[in-house]
């Protein structure tokens, strides 16, 4: 049997795992015994690394029931949720993060998230693919429309519909009265530094309500 | 579910209270019985306890069966076994049949001491408290000081959000399962038509029918059809049923004609021969009178503050005698409350009844779940673990 080989944990889902880099780059952000909400949880990977490495407390929201099962599974909170309808569950000010994770090219209503994350939350932490990346113009300027790791579907099966570049996310985050409080792009899991528009295909972004912006 | 996963045969006994109980409502009993079973084994320190909660019609024979020859084992048999999700390989689970029951606890039914007769309309009004008390006593009975988890649909899951808040230090976590926090005035109607189909049913005999060796069976009979097109989904009885007749054409009359009639009458048939008409008064009264807010100024988040118990929420989709939106009123509070809980909306075609039935995903969130409480207070040793 293969208890010999295996003997670690009666849990078969073990939390010390290695984190996928854009979570582990949002982990970075996290302080140490904050409350966080994770919209579009999936498994609860995140959560659950947060949990055991930095004492963080906080709920996951996901939709699909797969995703909900796995985070029960390993012991993540989680509210079985369409974000579509908004955070109303959750008060003003109850989290210190707010994070949304290669999830706001797929929604509706991206401006309606954005500011539930800034009402609920202290801090918005999104992360999406850059539809700015060179590999991306590249494929269009060959007439295609773009498939790569960050983009994996093709045109008529994919679940996003709201692609954005670097500088588009800037712009509508100003528009609805945010701050840009930090980011990071990365390409293959590497941070990218130069021209990041052009040569990341992921992007994290930290933003914080206005202070001036709350008072209109 | 082959036998292997079967607790077996069982055999219930008989917990006796013999000192005076005082109950919500201020009525006293000079004694009472509780009726239970169990099934797994109880660990040194007591903490692999589950006690599940029954709903409206229950009982205590929660899983196996009584003689090998039983039609049907308990009423939640998929879900509770060796190897089932409610694993008896790990936990201790209890079923009980509740204080006003008609399956062996002390009930209307019951021979009241100072009269030697059956307590019928004597017998006191309960409410989801006076369960969650005795059943308290059970537990110090069976040296359980603290359940690893209290389980329920339904009524069910009335009574294991009320263990949260009168006795938090004894239940590490609570699944509250198709329920809500309170009742609304549909509910409340759907119970009190019911009610009134027993009560003027002229073998009632306002509650002393034991007295007359007759059974209020119309009423009871007419209170379980309307109970049970209540507990299923149109979806779901338009597939078991649809239109089907049962001769194929119509025969301009009032007797059976329509399979789904034919399954009605079978069931208000069945529950009429089985069921005490006093004990389905007394629980949906309970139901109707469970508002664990009330006290707390009708704030429920205020009154999930003092609980110090883990929460798994679960509704179904097509459930409207208790729909999602009322169990995500108790998942709010529970928010509001900072509270650990988490939220499981499940797809089923069964509606209320959902939470008795196998759906694949609602079996794999209920092992997941209580995968993790196992582990947490019954944990494997080292060999067993794959």
């Amino acid at each position: 049997m293969s208890k010999a080989i295996k003997p670690a944990k009666a849990n078969p889902v073990a939390n010390n795992f290695e984190l996928r880099p854009d979570l582990n780059q949002i982990s970075h952000w996290i302080a140490r015994g904050s409350r966080v909400l994770d919209l579009g949880c999936g498994d609860g990977a995140l959560l659950s690394w947060l949990a055991d490495n930095k004492d963080v407390r906080g709920y996951g929201v996901e939709i699909d029931v797969d995703g909900v099962v796995a985070c029960i599974s390993r012991g993540v909170n989680v509210i079985q949720s369409n974000l579509e309808v908004g955070l109303a569950q959750f008060e003003d000010d109850s989290f210190d993060y707010v994070v949304l994770s290669l999830t706001i090219q797929a929604m509706h209503n991206i401006e309606g998230i954005l500011r539930e994350m800034a009402r609920v939350g202290r801090t918005g932490i999104v992360t999406f693919p850059n539809f700015g990346y060179w590999e991306n113009r590249w494929q269009i300027l060959k007439g295609r429309m773009p498939v790569s790791e960050t983009i994996p579907y093709d045109w008529y099966n994919t679940p996003n519909i709201h692609f954005c570049t670097v500088n588009d996310f800037d712009q509508l985050l100003v528009k609805i009265g945010m701050k840009n409080t930090g980011r990071v792009v990365l390409a293959n899991g590497k941070r990218v530094e130069f021209m990041p528009n052009l040569f990341g295909n992921l992007a994290l972004v930290r933003f914080e309500q206005q202070r001036d912006a709350l008072k209109d | 579910m082959s036998d292997r996963h079967s607790v077996g045969i069982v055999t219930p006994q008989t917990a006796v209270f013999d000192a005076p109980i005082q109950l919500a409502s201020g009525a006293t009993l000079p004694r009472f019985e509780l009726v239970y079973e169990t099934y797994g084994t109880l660990n040194a320190d007591a903490s692999n306890a589950i006690l599940i909660c029954h709903a409206l019609s229950g009982h205590h024979h929660v899983a196996g069966r009584h003689h090998p020859d039983d039609k049907a084992p308990g009423w939640w048999d998929t879900m509770i076994g060796p190897g089932k999700p409610i694993d008896t390989d790990r936990f201790f689970v209890i079923g009980v049949n509740n204080l006003g029951g008609c399956h062996g606890s002390t009930g209307p039914s019951s021979i009241d001491p100072e009269t030697g007769e059956p307590y019928g309309s004597r017998f006191p009004v309960l409410l989801v408290a006076d369960w969650v008390k005795t059943q308290a006593m059970l537990a110090d009975r069976l040296g359980i000081r603290q359940f690893a988890a209290i389980i329920g649909g339904s009524l069910g899951g009335m009574q294991a959000l009320r263990w949260t808040i009168t006795y938090p230090e004894r239940i590490r976590h609570a699944l509250v399962i198709a329920s809500a926090p309170k009742l609304t005035a549909q509910n409340i109607a759907f119970n009190d038509v019911a009610r009134q189909a027993i009560i003027t049913d002229p073998d009632f005999h306002g509650g002393d029918f034991y007295r007359y060796n007759t059974v209020p069976r119309r009423g009871l009979r007419l209170a379980r059809m309307l109970g049970h097109i209540t507990y299923l989904s149109d979806d779901g009885m338009g597939e078991k049923f649809g239109r089907m007749l049962r001769s194929g054409e119509y025969k301009f009359g009032y007797d059976v004609e329509f399979e789904i009639e034919s399954y009605l009458r079978y069931q208000g048939d069945k529950f009429s021969d089985a069921f005490d008409a006093n004990t389905y008064l007394l629980m949906t009264k309970a139901l109707d009178y469970f508002d664990p807010a009330r006290h707390y100024g009708g704030d429920l988040a205020e009154a999930m503050r003092q609980a110090q118990a883990k929460f798994l929420v679960v509704s179904f989709t097509t459930d409207w005698r208790f729909a999602p939106d009322r169990s995500r009123e108790i998942v709010k509070a529970l928010l509001d409350a900072k509270k650990d809980v988490s939220y499981a909306e499940i797809e089923s075609a069964h509606g209320h009844d959902a939470f008795l039935m196998e759906d694949a995903p609602y079996q794999a969130l209920m092992r997941g779940y209580l995968l993790r409480i196992a582990d947490e207070v019954n944990p494997l040793p080292l060999e067993a673990r794959a």
